[in-house]
């Protein structure tokens, strides 16, 4: 075992005893598991909300981005900041109508507020759906990272495995407590990391960060801007629209707002994530750094921008602490993500089924779903593929399908019927997976439009449809006679 | 107070329509291009703007439910 694998290692043990002592003294009813009993303050709070920015997905493909595409990596930056500023507004009242009636899942809140079991099966299978390539691709992170960092020593196929052990163990003793202090070890790991690295290598390799921005800018003129074509301005504004609403879809993002032990809380964090994100600037600096250090990285390649400037810079043991890092970032989203999909399945899909399940009973289900949903992940991480980041953006496109029906049901006169929400729903997830599978893009679409409006994300027209179909069956459900509705709706076998 | 909200429309502003006049690398500023930049110094403000917000929010004080 070499130098940088014994740190990584390391790491994973500690992830492992962290997440096991989290349960300490605790009771693990259904609400302890899913939600640590609403009890968390601030930092937790904020480490749980901020386990979403730190990703696999930002740690490579971050710095990957910069590095093969340039300017227009900056988006992550903006969509984080600006779905912060709507959390201000949105989530006090979501977390206080979840704590009066008990809720446990995202899909919880659809049921309750709609009446209607039904659509929270609609909205638990579509969370279900984004969140499994999610998780397939923390997992694929974690073997490339552990291959890479580790020399080559330990494959990527035994570092799925023992990554998804690891997460699995502790996400059913433990619980969201379990992610939670893990995301403690993770944030402070990635921070002194990242910070480290985004500094080291501009001063290290140009000199300063100006020096290097001007040796790109020599090199490839305009690469730290936006481009004219492809991902143009309006390609950037149309996208970073799209993940803010997108942002507070995800399930788990969306169940780590119950776990908060106030409003205050809530409020307290929309100022300091701003900031907090402000980390991400320095894995782009990263990618910057390698442009010009490790040049001719191509396609899925990109990703390992990052570790092969680091393999080629550092001793072994450093490259084992930021192959480290790493494997944090990949196993706490990792860890919630599993927990969240086993809770969607047993407390919204098997509750739904099986009515008269109690909560110890739907505790019991999700515990065993949890291993399940960690091999099913593997088993695609272990299948390779290029086509994963193309279904994350899938599922991206597919969470933000929901946001339409959840800012209605906020309204304080609701006029958005059930039918409504699961239509729109339903169409905007239908036109999202239309336009994926066939390729189609807006200049595709409607190829006499002016060029600069056929780069508009393709997410926009998805959610456009969304809008209308929800609006146009809420309005037909209002002006139809109750009695003709109900008997329709016993027929089509609603509830 | 509750005009004070309004101003958390301006990060809006500069992160959706901003782009379309500062898509540029040069001048750098602090050593960054300057679309970088402008974002950067959009997120501090964005903070502020949340403090500010969040310092006269009358809804704070029913907040402990």
């Amino acid at each position: 075992m070499n130098g940088a694998l014994t740190v990584i290692a390391g790491a994973a043990i500690l992830a492992l005893g962290i997440g096991f002592l989290a349960r300490r003294g605790r009771q693990m009813g259904l609400e302890q598991w899913t939600v640590a009993g609403r009890s968390f303050g601030a930092p937790l709070v904020f480490l749980l909300m901020a386990g979403e920015i730190y990703t696999t997905f930002t740690f490579l493909g971050g710095s990957g981005f910069a590095y093969g595409k340039g300017g227009p990596v900056y988006y992550i930056l903006c969509y984080g900041t600006l779905a912060y500023v709507i959390s201000y507004f949105m989530l006090p009242s979501i977390w206080r109508y979840a704590r009066d009636h008990r809720l446990y899942s995202q899909p919880d809140f659809f049921v309750h507020k709609y009446a209607s079991p039904t659509l929270g099966v609609v909205v638990s299978l579509v969370g279900i759906v984004a969140l499994i390539p999610y998780l397939v691709l923390q997992f694929k992170g974690l073997g490339i990272i552990v291959e890479a960092a580790g020399y080559g020593a330990i494959g990527s196929t035994p570092a799925v495995w023992i990554g998804a052990t690891v997460a699995t163990a502790y996400v059913m003793v433990s619980g969201v407590r379990g992610s939670a202090w893990t995301a403690v070890a993770k944030d402070v790991m990635i921070l002194v990391v990242v910070v480290f690295l985004g500094i080291y290598f501009p001063l290290h390799y140009y000199g300063g960060l100006q020096a290097m921005f001007a040796a790109i800018e020599a090199v490839k003129p305009g690469f730290a801007a936006l481009p004219e074509r492809g991902e143009s301005v309006w390609w950037f504004c149309s996208t970073v629209l799209l993940t803010a609403l997108g942002f507070y879809m995800w399930p788990h993002t969306f169940g780590s707002i119950y776990t908060a032990r106030s409003t205050r809380v809530i409020r307290q964090n929309a100022i300091v994530l701003p900031l907090y994100q402000l980390i991400l600037l320095f894995v782009f600096l990263v990618g910057f750094a390698a442009i010009l250090q490790v040049p001719g990285l191509k396609g899925a390649d990109v990703d390992l921008a990052l570790l092969k400037l680091s393999v080629k810079t550092f001793d072994p043991w450093l490259v084992g602490v930021i192959g480290a890092a790493g494997v944090l970032t990949a196993l706490v989203p990792g860890s919630m993500i599993v927990l969240t999909a086993a809770t969607l399945l047993a407390n919204n899909l098997y509750r739904a089924a099986d009515r008269s399940a109690g909560d110890a009973r739907v505790l019991a289900v999700a515990k065993l779903l949890v291993p399940a949903v960690a091999l099913v992940a593997v088993y695609f991480a272990l299948q390779g593929g290029q086509t994963i980041v193309a279904l994350l953006l899938m599922g991206y496109s597919f969470v933000t399908q929901l946001f339409p029906a959840l800012v209605f049901s906020l309204a304080r006169r609701q006029w958005i019927t059930r039918e409504g929400a699961a239509a729109g729903i339903l169409a905007g997830v239908a036109t999202v997976a239309a336009i994926s599978l066939t390729r189609a893009t807006v200049a595709t679409l409607f190829p006499s439009l002016p060029v600069q409006i056929k780069e508009i994300n393709v997410g926009i027209i998805a959610l456009g449809v969304n809008f209308l179909v929800l609006v146009a069956v809420s309005a037909a459900m209002r002006f139809v006679p109750a009695k003709a509705v109900h008997q329709a709706y016993l027929r089509w076998g609603g509830s | 107070m509750r005009m004070v909200r309004w101003l958390a429309l301006l990060p809006f502003l500069a992160m959706l329509v901003g782009p379309f006049f500062v898509n540029r690398v040069t001048p750098f500023l602090f050593g960054m291009p300057f679309l970088l930049a402008w974002f950067v110094i959009w997120i501090f403000i964005s903070a502020a703007i949340m403090a500010v917000i969040y310092r006269f929010d009358p809804v704070k004080r029913d907040d402990q439910s």
